[in-house]
């Protein structure tokens, strides 16, 4: 097995009243990508900060590469890149120019530093926009350049705090291919998200988090198994009629469940399930009105593991993010 | 330790000194608004006031402005470290391996080297107006220098406000109410003797009217002494209760 990169044991922080992580444990192998998957306020932007030395812990112990996060921040900071959900780049700078403030804030050789800036520009598609402001760019441009601001001391670890959220579907399928090309290269890229595909594309485990607890740990593979492949949603006229359709499916099928008129059911055997349903419905008298295929999400994981949806807790993570939307409130 | 900390310092001071360079708004708002009270007073109000001595009340007036001038340039202190944490741009700072005290030293660094320029052309507004000093060359350079270290030391108020708001609009809005009555209920545009007694005791002694009297001693002739000391005093004292308070803040705010 491959050297321990990222070692959690016991992670707990509190925002006065609100646990956002309640004895967190997890471990990322080098060279590899590790998700933390779970809806909004489920702590896993509080664990990155720590980890990222933003954030102290209440208790719990965290280190990366062999240096604790508390008692030796600086060489932490010497091994990481943060790119955050907000973008955090000057509007007010090029893009050239937020790379060289970076160059020069993790104290990279100055003559390093432009060739280095170009380098990332060109990779990350920016060269166009390098000597614009960036609050002229596109939110996906934004983003693109917060990890290549990142990636600029060529960190061997890699925080990536919902790298997609936001982007376009070529985006985001560019920063995937990229993710990868890293962790080729040799990174180690620990990274949160809300979905359930990205997780399954690039980590090669997954720890789901739930209102601050590690409620999963497993591959992608072994989560998406316990779930099966597809999720069928059939809609029927009223809640009778989607009850008799339950009582019906639930005998021959495994995972089938009711939510108002709607039957979900999670299979692994593809269409040939659907085909069977259907004719099984059709014989009862019972026809859907509406029928939906998806792959699972997010949602379908937490139905499966907690046996509730998975709901965000607004608020309850990231003392900036509640502050944000306090203030709009009162705006 | 101290190379990394001059290097990061004047990193984030370049960086900062860029966005006045890209965002003017903020520049012509610490000049255009002096300027316009510059005229203000000179030529609506200022015939209505009676000034002691033989002195124009545009003398008088000018060093008042360019005291103003330095207090609400420092809101840009406030206005700017807001900003950054609103944007996450702390949030990545704390995870370089950066001095921990160049941020707020590289913003008020940038802000001092802002009101050089902004004091700099206030004097040249002042002088095509009709401003005369009546010391010397030397004089005027010591009450510039004077200007500017109150200066410096209001941007640590106002980088306590900032970083203690979190947002670059909340924090202009709550400056003005604390602004007011140290630029407006001072010697700045009137003088003392037409106050309310129970105005006089906190208009003569406030950081505001001192720094002005101390100003227009130098380049206007009087005694200088007493109030240069009262005015560097306010100034030191300044620094050591915000300096410590906004270093307090930043290192929560994240």
């Amino acid at each position: 097995m491959a050297d321990v990169a990222i070692e959690v044991e016991g992670l707990k922080k509190r925002f006065g009243d609100v646990i956002a992580l309640d004895g967190v444990d997890f471990s990322v192998p080098e060279r590899s990508v590790f998700g933390l998957l779970g809806p909004n306020g489920a702590g896993k932007t509080t664990a990155i900060r720590i980890l990222a030395t933003v954030l102290e812990p209440d208790a719990g112990r965290a280190s990366v590469l062999g240096y604790d996060v508390v008692r030796e921040p600086d060489a932490v900071r010497r091994r990481i890149g943060l790119a955050g959900q907000f973008a955090a780049v000057d509007p007010n700078l090029t893009g050239r120019e937020n790379l060289r403030l970076v160059g020069l804030l993790t104290q990279m050789a100055s003559p390093a530093i432009m060739p280095r800036a170009a380098e990332l520009l060109a990779r990350f598609d920016l060269i166009d926009a390098a000597d614009r402001p960036a609050r002229t760019y596109s939110g996906g441009m934004r983003r693109r350049l917060d990890i290549a601001a990142a990636l600029m001391p060529r960190p061997p670890v890699l925080f990536l705090d919902e790298p997609t959220t936001g982007l376009d579907l070529q985006s985001r399928n560019e920063l995937w291919d990229m993710i990868r090309e890293l962790v080729h290269d040799g990174t180690t890229v620990l990274l949160t998200t809300q979905y359930l595909e990205e997780a399954d594309r690039l980590a090669q485990r997954v720890a789901v988090i739930d209102g601050g607890h590690v409620i999963a740990n497993d591959s992608p593979a072994a989560l998406k198994a316990q779930l099966g492949s597809a999720v069928a949603e059939l809609g029927f006229e009223d809640e009778a009629a989607a009850e008799n359709a339950l009582a019906l499916l639930a005998a021959p099928y495994a995972g089938v469940e009711r939510e108002g008129a709607t039957v979900r059911l999670s299979t692994n055997e593809g269409p040939r399930v659907l085909i069977d349903v259907l004719r099984d419905l059709d014989g009862a008298g019972l026809a859907p009105s509406t029928l939906a295929v998806h792959e699972p999400s997010l949602d379908d994981v937490f139905l499966a593991l907690t046996g509730r949806h998975a709901e965000s807790v607004e608020a309850a993570d990231e003392p900036m993010e509640g502050k944000r939307s306090r203030r709009r409130g009162a705006a | 330790m101290v190379v990394r900390a001059l290097r990061d310092t004047l990193a984030i001071t370049w960086r900062n000194l860029i966005g006045y360079r890209r965002v003017p708004q903020l520049l012509v708002f610490s000049t255009v608004q002096p300027v316009i009270f510059v005229l203000l007073f000179r030529y609506v109000f200022g015939g209505a006031i009676d000034v002691p001595g033989p002195i124009p009340y545009v003398d008088f007036l000018m060093p008042g402005v360019f005291v103003q001038t330095v207090v609400f340039g420092a809101l840009a202190t406030a206005i700017g470290l807001a900003a950054d944490m609103k944007t996450g741009l702390l949030e990545r700072f704390r995870s370089l391996p950066m001095a921990r005290s160049a941020v707020l030293a590289g913003r008020t660094f940038a802000d001092l080297t802002r009101n050089v320029f902004v004091v700099l052309l206030m004097v040249a507004v002042g002088f095509l107006v009709g401003f005369r000093i009546h010391t010397d060359a030397i004089a005027l350079i010591a009450g510039i220098l004077l200007l500017l270290f109150f200066g410096y030391a209001m941007s640590w108020i106002f980088a306590t406000v900032g970083l203690s708001l979190g947002d670059p609009e909340t924090a202009q809005a709550a400056a003005f109410p604390v602004l007011a009555p140290l630029v407006f209920a001072s010697t700045v545009f009137v003088p003392l003797e037409r106050m309310p007694g129970w105005l006089q005791v906190w208009a003569e002694h406030q950081p505001v009217s001192v720094t002005a009297s101390a100003v227009r001693a130098l380049v206007l002739g009087g005694p200088t002494a007493s109030l240069v000391w009262q005015s560097l005093a306010w100034g030191v004292g300044i620094l050591a209760v915000f300096a410590p308070l906004a270093v307090r803040r930043y290192r929560r705010a994240v």
